[in-house]
Parts: C-alpha cells; sequence; structure tokens
C-alpha cells in the first residue's frame, strides 16, 4: 500500500512538471514573432541592424520569463517535491 | 620613454597573473577532492561544505559561494594586472583594451541612463564582468554560481535595494503616493509588480543557466548510452569507449555556456540601468531640491533681521 502511494506521489510529480513545460507553447510563439519582425525590419533599413538586434534580444529575454517561470516549477516538482511529499506522507503515517 | 620593461615589472606582471588563475585552479582542485563518485546521470544542486550555526537559521557555505567567491578574487586580480603599469599615452595593449572597455561600458550608461548616472558605470562593469565570469565557469567544468537561485537573488535583492532608494530620494510621501497610481485601489497590485521586479530577474537568470546546465547533463547520459548500445557488441574495453561524447556536447556548450551566459550578463545590466534609471523622476528630485534651497534662504534672511 505504502509503494503505491509514493509510486502515485512521484508520477502525479512528473505529471505535473511534464504539464507545467506545456507554458513554453506561449515564449516560443512570442520570440518566433519578435524574431521575424526583427528580421523584417533589418530587410528594410539594413543601416539599423545593431539597434534592432539589441533590442530584440531584449525583448526575447522578457519574453522569455514565463517560460522560465514554468520552468522553474517543473525542475521544482522534478527534484524537490517528490521528496517533500514522501516526507509528509510518512510523517503523517507515524502520527 | 624606454620600451624595454624592467625585470621588477615583468615579475609582478607574472605574479598578478597567477594570482588571478590561482582561485580557479583551487577551486577545480577543491572539486576533485570532494566530489563523490557518481554513475550516470548526476544532477545535484550545490554542494554544502560546511555549516555555519547561527541564532536563526543555520548558515550553509555552499559551492556556490566558494565558486563566485574565487571568480570575485579573479576578476579583481586579473583588474590589477590590467592597470599595472598605466601611462598617460596609451602606449600598450593592455591600456588599449582596458580603455575600450571603459568607453564602451561609460557609453552603455549614458545611453540607458543619462548623465545623471554617470558613476553607475563601474558597477554595470561589474554586474556584467561578474555575471559572465561566473556563467563562463561550466565551461571549465565547475559548478556555475549563476546556476544556483541564492546567488541571483542576492543579486536581484541589491538592484531592489537601489531602486527603493531612488524612488526615495523625492520623498517618503513621494514613495508612498507612487503605489497608489493611477487609481487607489489598484495599490495591492502596484505592490506585487514591486516585488514582482527582482523575482523575476532572479529568476531569468537563474533558470537561463539551469537549463543550460540541465541540458548539457542530460545530452552527456543520453549520449553515452547510445555509443555503449552502438558498440557494446565489442569485447571487453573497447566497447565502453564514449565516441560519441567527444565533439559534439561541445557544439550545444557554444550557445549555453558561451552565447547565453553572456547574453544573460548583458540582459541583467540592461535590465538594472533600465529599473533604476526609470525610478528616479529627476525633475520632481530638483524641484524638490530648488525649494528646500529657498526655504533655507529665507530661513537665513530671517534669522538676519
Amino acid at each position: 500500500m505504502l509503494e503505491l502511494a509514493i509510486g502515485i506521489i512521484v508520477g502525479c510529480c512528473a505529471l505535473g512538471a511534464g504539464i507545467a513545460m506545456v507554458a513554453g507553447i506561449g515564449p516560443g510563439i512570442g520570440e518566433g514573432n519578435a524574431v521575424a519582425k526583427a528580421c523584417e525590419a533589418i530587410g528594410r533599413q539594413p543601416e539599423s541592424k545593431g539597434a534592432v538586434t539589441s533590442t530584440m534580444l531584449m525583448g526575447c529575454a522578457i519574453a522569455e520569463t514565463t517560460g522560465l517561470y514554468a520552468l522553474v516549477i517543473a525542475i521544482l516538482l522534478i527534484f524537490v517535491a517528490p521528496n517533500l511529499l514522501v516526507n509528509v506522507l510518512l510523517g503523517a503515517l507515524a502520527v | 620613454m624606454d620600451k624595454k620593461k624592467s625585470r621588477n615589472f615583468k615579475v609582478i606582471d607574472m605574479l598578478l597573473l597567477c594570482l588571478a588563475a590561482l582561485p580557479i585552479i583551487i577551486v577545480m582542485v577543491l572539486k576533485i577532492l570532494t566530489e563523490p563518485a557518481s554513475e550516470g546521470i548526476s544532477l545535484t544542486g550545490a554542494r554544502i561544505f560546511f555549516t555555519v550555526k547561527m541564532p536563526l537559521q543555520d548558515m550553509y557555505i555552499t559551492e556556490a559561494q566558494i565558486n563566485s567567491w574565487a571568480v570575485i578574487l579573479a576578476i579583481f586580480f586579473l583588474c590589477l594586472y590590467f592597470t599595472h603599469g598605466l601611462s598617460q599615452k596609451a602606449n600598450t595593449k593592455r591600456q588599449i583594451a582596458l580603455e575600450w572597455i571603459i568607453e564602451k561600458t561609460e557609453g552603455l550608461v549614458n545611453g540607458n541612463m543619462g548623465t545623471a548616472f554617470a558613476g553607475f558605470a563601474t558597477f554595470i562593469a561589474a554586474i556584467i564582468g561578474l555575471s559572465a565570469f561566473s556563467s563562463l565557469l561550466s565551461l571549465l567544468g565547475l559548478f556555475p554560481p549563476t546556476s544556483d537561485i541564492n546567488i541571483t537573488s542576492g543579486w536581484a535583492l541589491m538592484v531592489f535595494i537601489l531602486i527603493t532608494y531612488y524612488k526615495l530620494k523625492c520623498g517618503p510621501l513621494g514613495y508612498v503616493k507612487s503605489f497608489a497610481e493611477p487609481v487607489a485601489f489598484l495599490a495591492p497590485l502596484n505592490v506585487i509588480s514591486e516585488v514582482a521586479t527582482p523575482v523575476s530577474m532572479a529568476f531569468r537568470h537563474y533558470g537561463n543557466i539551469l537549463s543550460g546546465v540541465v541540458i548539457s547533463v542530460l545530452l552527456g547520459a543520453g549520449l553515452k548510452g547510445l555509443s555503449s548500445t552502438v558498440l557494446g557488441w565489442l569485447p571487453g574495453a573497447l566497447g565502453e569507449i564514449p565516441f560519441l561524447q567527444v565533439g559534439i556536447p561541445a557544439i550545444l556548450s557554444i550557445y549555453f555556456d558561451v552565447f547565453s551566459g553572456c547574453l544573460q550578463a548583458y540582459i541583467f545590466a540592461m535590465l538594472t540601468m533600465m529599473y533604476v534609471s526609470s525610478a528616479f523622476n529627476i525633475d520632481e528630485f530638483e524641484r524638490r531640491k530648488l525649494k528646500k534651497q529657498q526655504k533655507r534662504l529665507n530661513n537665513y534672511i530671517n534669522s538676519e533681521d
């Protein structure tokens, strides 16, 4: 019975991490749009390449933030949550 | 001007270079001595070297802290090396390189923050240098301090203190009032967005570097397994050669370690400049200063009478 409970905890943590990383879609689309527009701008005005590139990198880094929040959640779910939850379960059983 | 440098000068040069390399070598030796032997994928956080007893919570001295101290020491001695033997005319390669760095950072700060923050060039250069060198430590196989959230949180907290300091320069009342804009009932949201600034800065830097580390470890383990399945039928030690691990991880390392590390250093510095310069309302500050001077003058005139 205990093995089953621990298995459910670990499995659900892995599933949750996978679902959390669905958030990676958003930054992907957003950064793709940003780079496409930057390419258009450079094509139209090649002399402004430096300014456009640095602004684009800046914007990409900001757009990436939501994806990185998801990454942090996924990493917490994989590396931290299983130990924590199993300890909570064992503590509850001991009481 | 004599072209020949004295022997003393060269000896000090070599000494400074050795001192710059020494902390990194010490950290590498420390890693080799303390790393436990592991099989397969080993993806751990920073190892704890020792614990200092503290009243509220124990303080852990971890690999991340030791590595960042080593980076700080290395940059310190590198700076001493670069500034050694400065002359009024830039006639050595190192002085020309140094002047290029200083000109670039001053141009960056003046372009992004305005001339009111001219003194910030050293701070921004320090942030870029520390962050970039910390991320580049992973090229040597060491634990990059920026992939530990505690380190980046510390930096972000520093930036948050700077932002608050510059907001408070226009008076504590104005600072409290700025939360009630544009409407008073939005104050809780404004407080949240104020707190979210350092959190997102810390998570952005940490997440970017950590994702590179995780992908590198996974790729290394995957290539090892793949090469052992390809060559597994060969007898003895021949079947255990991880030939796929040669070269392929280096291509990803150029992106994740070199490009991403330097880009994140640049972005952290850019965000610092933007947040700090937008926190300071220079017109309001000048107006308050003028008002204060006027008041003091009036008091002086009154006391003279």
